[in-house]
Parts: structure tokens; sequence; C-alpha cells
């Protein structure tokens, strides 16, 4: 990605100071969210803030919108001190905030959503003619067409986070928070919503930018302010900063990449032949879809979400059954498509939703643990747990995956993500597992974290196991995995070598366009189909 | 060969439909209460407590010597304040509405027959008031079978059905109606957009709870004006179920009602007919089975507001 070309610091070198954070500091029982922040936004200017999770960047622009009072500090917004505690008052300045979980309500039509609260409450009638005209002027202006009596449940993210950006600006924002934009979208929406900070930085507004991701942040703003545990330790204009200078101040110390080494893959562990799966409600579906993944092997899967990924990962944890074609395990065909079947012919599944489908978050990390294997004698016998053996196994794992923070006693609840991420890991691989499935391991975990994930993933495919890896982070799938393929439409291409594929070409696969055909000739026949 | 048809007769019957009419008041009152309590994300239960205290405050107030307006207008306050007090612990202290809305009904109908007792110590039937008198509208009642149905009504019917049209009114047309459906649907958006979360919520709950009451007040001032123990007799239950059936719509709560309603008058109706062949308990088992039925077929696409039920509490992380 280029850095972007608007550079208003340069074209007004005076400009004024519109949004000035003193001394902000929050503590949320003994953890200290905030430490004593001071920050400045000018005119027309993109602050990009830049944070690991949890470094508390959310926790600050909440206090700005008003959703939490600091417990010191102030806030002056053009020039005017602000009453915490109110996003009411923050709308009145001028502030406007996209949160990274979209506030909407799914089931009302955009104009209802824009015009919350623009009105006086007790007015006996709702002038919707006049609110329609100014939202369709507003999304001409910064090109966000969007229909305004579209339901929302029936938009798409990428069109949702354009009601929340003309939310904020019907209410003439002049300055825009916006908290995590681009995680939600993929990088086609993500090259347009640039476009359209570009056209909002043009149209006289100030922007904070939330991130983690570096490369995003070295395109889009005119200066960084990074945060780690809750305090400000760098702040640096953009041009001229770098990467790893970033990636440095936000993490505090080096990050060591994990060594790959090179393997000679041995027999096949899952082979999908022309598998095909109808679309239900929420999974999308898949067509004939052929995959082959070997001992000592990672296969990626790359695409846009949505497009058929979740629907392989559900065939692989027996959640879904085909419709016609066959799965094989070890060379035998299954017919039995159930979790615990699955389970049994030693599938381990690293799922894409931790929260959900991962975890149960008011259980204990001993119990989550073992979960997967609670009927296993050495846990259970004639319908007695045996706590003192899932104490010992629990601690285990906490020690060996490195969980931090909790005791095998506390809820899982109260663990980060990426501590969630090891316990699960820990879960999974403890029981040594012929083939993973790892559905987005990385997703929401800081670098650290992530790394250290590849590093478990690398090491489980040294020891002999098969690796299926969904992922969307296309730079994750060239940095581990072994031959990466890409699901366009529920339809699988074929795998290319990752020494043969480039990130380009990736995202034409992605979206649906063909590769060019290359040298390398491998099983042309699953695309095919 | 006469009697065979007798069960259709009962349809040409003008008092047929205006029992069914007046049947359904007190549920109408009681489902767009209750969809008024749900709209804004907060179920409440305490339906059944609040309808017989307003039955009781109501016909109560007459009994002492008020008006019949005053008496229906104190009985909605008083609705209003249990609706307060289950607001109160639902809303900013977030509590379980299940147990809450329970304890309320619990609470507000022992509370009725309490005071009912501590006024009048001494009395061995509950006596009788002057009661709401069918008001005629010249024209529409002379209209064959509907006219006496709906307009040959007491005042209170005419207000249900008034009430009905306001209330969709201000929850589709209003900005206040638009802000009670978004905290029932997502109150955070609600709050990032500037609005009180906690006011609108409990003002709703009043609101509908005040519903409820007059829902009650109708039995008393213009059914069988008398006080009874248990004379709410599951209406409130009732209104629940109807509130799903209605997809939490005022226009299919009304309509909601009038069906369970006509099925009611009609049972009623049909036992005569019959006679003891059957006993009469399965025609009066009847509306609820058809009830359950109807809710089976009507609401297997609902769309529940979706933040029914879960508590809000600002700057929670």
């Amino acid at each position: 990605m280029k850095r972007s070309e608007i550079d208003i610091s340069e074209k007004q070198p005076a400009s004024e100071v519109v949004l000035r954070l003193r001394g902000i500091t929050k503590v949320f029982g003994s953890l200290l969210a905030n430490d004593d922040i001071t920050l400045e936004l000018k005119s027309g200017e993109v602050l990009a803030l830049l944070g690991e999770n949890g470094a508390g960047k959310t926790t600050l622009m909440n206090i700005l919108f008003g959703h939490y009072v600091a417990d010191s500090g102030s806030i002056e917004v053009f020039g005017q001190s602000i009453q915490q505690g109110s996003p009411h008052a923050a709308i009145e300045l001028g502030i406007g905030m996209v949160h990274q979980h979209f506030t909407l309500a799914d089931n009302l039509s955009v104009l209802d959503n824009v015009m919350l609260g623009t009105e006086p409450l007790w007015s006996l009638s709702s002038n919707r003619r006049s609110g329609r005209l100014k939202l369709e002027e507003l999304g001409e202006r910064f090109g966000l067409q969007v229909n305004p009596n579209a339901c929302v449940a029936e938009l798409s993210i990428g069109e949702r986070q354009r009601v929340e950006i003309l939310k904020a600006l019907y209410r003439n924002a002049q300055i825009l928070i916006l908290d995590e934009p681009t995680a939600v979208l993929t990088p086609q929406e993500t090259e347009t919503f640039f476009e359209t900070l570009k056209k909002l930085v043009s149209g006289g507004l100030s922007l904070i930018f939330i991130s983690h991701k570096m490369q995003e942040v070295l395109a889009i703003s005119d200066r960084v302010a990074v945060l780690r545990d809750g305090r400000l330790v760098s702040e640096l204009k953009t041009l001229g900063a770098s990467e790893t200078e970033l990636a440095q101040a936000m993490v505090g110390r080096n990050i060591e990449l994990p060594e790959r080494k090179a393997l000679i893959a041995g027999e096949s562990v899952l082979k999908l032949k022309s598998v095909t799966v109808k679309a239900e409600e929420g999974r999308p579906a898949l067509s004939s879809v052929s995959l082959d993944i070997c001992v000592r092997e990672i296969v990626g899967i790359a695409g846009v979400s949505g497009n058929g990924q979740t629907t392989v990962a559900d065939l692989i944890s027996g959640l879904v059954e085909p419709q016609s074609g066959t799965v094989e395990l070890h060379g035998e065909v299954v017919n039995n498509f159930t979790p615990r079947n699955m389970l049994h012919k030693k599938v381990g599944r690293i799922p894409e939703d931790r929260h959900s489908q991962g975890v149960i978050g008011d259980m204990t990390l001993a119990e989550n643990s073992i979960s997967e294997c609670y009927q296993q004698p050495q846990f259970s016998s004639y319908g007695w747990q045996n706590q003192l053996n899932r104490q010992r196994f629990a601690e285990n794992v906490v020690s060996k995956f490195d969980v931090r923070g909790y005791s095998a006693n506390s809820p899982v609840r109260l663990l980060s993500g990426g501590n969630m991420q090891k316990l699960i890991l820990g879960r999974v691989l403890s029981g040594n597992p012929q083939l993973i499935l790892a559905n987005q391991p990385g997703r929401g975990l800081d670098v650290g974290a992530v790394a250290y994930v590849h590093e478990q993933l690398l090491a489980a495919r040294e020891n002999g196991a098969a690796i299926l890896l969904i992922s969307e982070d296309l730079e994750e799938l060239l940095q581990i995995a072994d031959r990466i393929a890409v699901i366009h439409r529920g339809r699988l291409s074929e795998s290319f070598p990752r020494e043969s594929i480039s990130i380009a070409e990736l995202g034409l696969l992605m979206t649906g366009q063909q590769k060019t055909p290359t040298t390398n000739n491998q099983s042309t026949e699953a695309n095919a189909s | 060969m006469e009697t065979s048809f007798a069960w259709l007769e009962i349809f040409l019957n003008a008092s047929f439909w205006v029992a069914a009419v007046r049947i359904a008041t007190p549920l109408i009152f009681g489902t767009l209460g209750e969809v008024i309590c749900e709209r804004a994300g907060v179920l409440n239960l305490g339906i059944e407590g609040i309808m017989t205290i307003g039955a009781m405050v109501g016909w109560m107030a007459v009994y002492q010597g008020a008006g019949l307006w005053s008496g229906v207008l104190l009985a909605a306050v008083c609705g209003g304040v249990f609706g307060l007090l289950h607001a109160m612990l639902t809303v900013p202290l977030g509590l379980s509405q299940h147990v809450t809305g329970i304890g309320i009904t619990l609470l507000a109908t022992s509370l009725s027959s309490y005071v009912y007792r501590l006024i009048l110590p001494e009395v061995s039937s509950p006596p009788r008031i002057q009661a709401f008198e069918p008001l005629e509208i010249p024209g529409l009642s002379s209209i064959p079978i509907i006219g006496e149905a709906l307009f040959k009504q007491t005042p209170l019917t005419y207000f249900a059905f008034i009430s009905v049209v306001v209330v969709a009114y201000v929850l589709y047309r209003t900005p206040v109606g638009l802000a009670v459906q978004m905290v029932g649907e997502n109150p955070a958006a609600a709050e990032a957009q500037g609005l009180n979360v906690t006011i609108i919520r409990t003002g709703a709950v009043v609101c509908g709870s005040a519903f409820m009451a007059v829902g009650g007040a109708f039995l008393t001032m213009s059914a069988f004006n008398a006080f009874f123990f248990n004379m709410i007799n599951g209406r409130g239950w009732i209104c629940i179920a109807l509130v799903v059936f209605a997809s939490w719509r005022p226009g299919k709560a009304l309509l909601g009602a009038l069906l369970f309603a006509a099925f009611d008058a009609y049972q009623m109706r049909l036992q005569q007919l019959v006679g003891a062949e059957i006993p009469y308990q399965i025609f009066l088992m009847m509306p609820y089975v058809l009830s359950i039925l109807a809710l089976i077929v009507m609401s297997r696409r609902v769309g529940y507001p979706q933040a029914l039920m879960i508590p809000y509490r600002k700057g929670e992380r």
C-alpha cells in the first residue's frame, strides 16, 4: 500500500488544534487502561492511534466520546472543555465515532438508524423527507451511497460501515473517531474505505484512526501516536517512519518470526474428492471441492470471508454432511459426520470464533482444557469426575503453553484473546491430532501472540501433523503454509506452492479471476470442475 | 337436522360479536402495554399483578366516590408506579427480568387483596359500583351485527381501539417511538446517538404498565362491576403470548386479542348448546389450545426485539 497523497499538514502549516486530551487516566479494577495520556489533534489531520490489543486505544476513545468517564484528566474540543460521560455532549461538540462493533439496529432501516436522536424526542412527527434528502446529499458528496430505506440486516459489512460514518456526518461531526475500521473489511473494501477517508479530510474533517495494522497506519495517517500498556510511548510524523520502528514502539521488544524448516510431506491425511455441500442459512455452499493434505504439511485456504471457508471448516469439524463427493481421513471414507467422530479420528480444531465456539466463558480453564476429552478414563470413571487429574492436566497445559494471567480455576472469559487462543492450542495439541484445522488462528491477536501460534503450528507440522490453515491474512498464509488454495463462491482453486505465487496473484484469485497458466501443473483437475 | 347447524348459527348472533369485542378489551390494553415494554427491551411479567392492581384501584376509587374517569386515571397511575418499580430493578440495576416480573405479580396481586380487606374489612360479598354504561354511536350502531359489536360498547372499549392507533403512530412515526424501538434493538446504538437508555426504557415500562392497569380496570368498571380475588385469571399471561403472536406490532396485537376473545365467546355459547354431554372443561380449554396452535403457526418467523431481556449497563466492559 502506498502512502496517502493527502498531507494536509504540509499544505496548511499553521493548523489549529481541534482536540486536546490532557492527562487522561482510567483504571478498571486492577488494570491501568490509560495512564496519563496527553494528545492533540490538529485540524484536517489524520492521527493514527496504534497499539496492540489491550493497549488502551479503545478505552481512550470511549472516554473521548463519553462512554466512560476518566478517573482524571480533561478534554478540550475546539477550545471548549467537554462534560465527560455523555455521548450527547460529545456529539453536540462535533465528535463522531464509528465503533468497532457497529452500533446499528439490524431490524430498522438505514434512515431510522441515522435519524435516531437527531430530532427533539417529544415532537409529534418525524420529518423523514428532509432527513432522507440530507442523507442522500451526504452520500453523494462523500461517495457513501446507501439506500435509506434498506433494512440494516440486508446490508453488507462495508455498507454498514458507510451507515456508521453517515450517522456521524448527519450530525455535522467535525472530528471523526474510527475504531479499527478495517478489521471487518476485505482488502478491496479497505481500498474504497481509504478513498472515503481522503474525501472526508478534504471535506474539512479531522480523523482519529485506531488500528493495530502498521501498513494501514503508514498508508493513511499524517501522524502516529503509539500506545502500549495504557501509556503513550511514542508520537511521530508518519512521513519517514518505518514499519520496524512502529512495531518496536508498539510491542516494546523484538518479535522473532518463527523459523520454518523445509520438510518433505508424507502420505495423505485428508482427502476431499469433489465435495458438494448445499447452502443453508448462514452457511454458504461448496461446489465440487477437492483438496489433499499430507503429513508434515500446512495447506492454506485464502479467500474473502463468506465464500465457503466456514463450510469447509464445518465439514472437517463434523458439523455438516456433504451432499455428494467423499471425505477421506487416513485413506478411510468418513460416513459419520459428527464432531465426536471427527475428534475420534484425531482431528484437532481451532475454531474461528474463540468466544462462541472455542471455549465456554463461564467455566474454568481446567474444565475448558478437557472439554474435548472429558470422557477419557483419566478424567472420568463410572460417572465420576477425576478432579485431581483434570487439575494436573490443566496446570500442565497452562504452563506448557504459557497461558498467563489466571489460575486453572478461573473462568475462561477473563483471559485476553491471546491467552484464550493459547489455551485452545494447548487443548488441541495435547490430544496429538493428526489433522489440525486452524480457522483464522491469528484473528484479533497481537503480534506476539500470532508469532506464538505460528510457532506452535510449525512445531506440530514438524511432529508429523497435517494442518489446514484457513485465513484471510495473505501474509500469514505465505509465511507458514506450504501450499495455498483460494476459495471463491464455494469453489476451491488448485493449490499453489508458496514459492510460486504472490500476494497480487492471490488477490486476483480471491476476486474470482483465474490465474494465468504457469509452468507448475499441479492437479489442474480441481480447477476444471 | 336442527341442531347440526346450530354451531354455525352462533356466528350470526350479534350478541356473540358484542361479547367477543367486550372480552377482547382488557386483552387489547394488556397486550398493548406489554408490546411497549418489550419493544424497549424489557419483558414485563408483572402484567398479571399490575392488571389486578388496576382492577382493584379503579373500582375502589369509584366505590369511595370518585368519578369513573378519575378511577381509570388512578388505576393507570398505580399501574405506572408498579411499572416504575419493575423498571428500577431491571433497567439501572439489571436484575433478571423474569424473576423481577414474577415478583411484581405476586406483590401486586397480594397487595390488591390486602388493601381491599384493609378498606372493607367486613363485607362478605364485594359491593357493586355504578359502572360505565354502553355508549351507542348513533347511526353506525345500527349496522347489522358489526354495528352492534363495534359501536355499542362502553367508553373504555372505544378507548382501547383509539389507543392501538395512537401507540402505533407513536411507535412508528415519532422520534420517541424510534428511540423506544432502538433501545429494544440495540441500546449501545441508542447511547452512541446521545440518548439515555435508562430513561427511555424506564419511561416505556411505566407507560406500558399504565395501559395494563387500565385493562384490569376495565374488568371491574365495565364488565363485572365489582372486584373479586383472582379475577384477572391468567389474562395477563395470555397477553404475553399475544405479544409474540402479534410479532410486537400494535395492529396485530388488536387482531390477536379479538381472535382469542372470539374463541372464548364461542366456547361459552357452544357449552350451552352441547349441554352436559361433553365436560365443560374441554370447552374452557379450547381458546388456550387454539392460541397455542396459532402461536406455533404464526411465530415461526417472528423477529424478537434483539435486545429483549438483555440488561444494558453503561460503560461496562
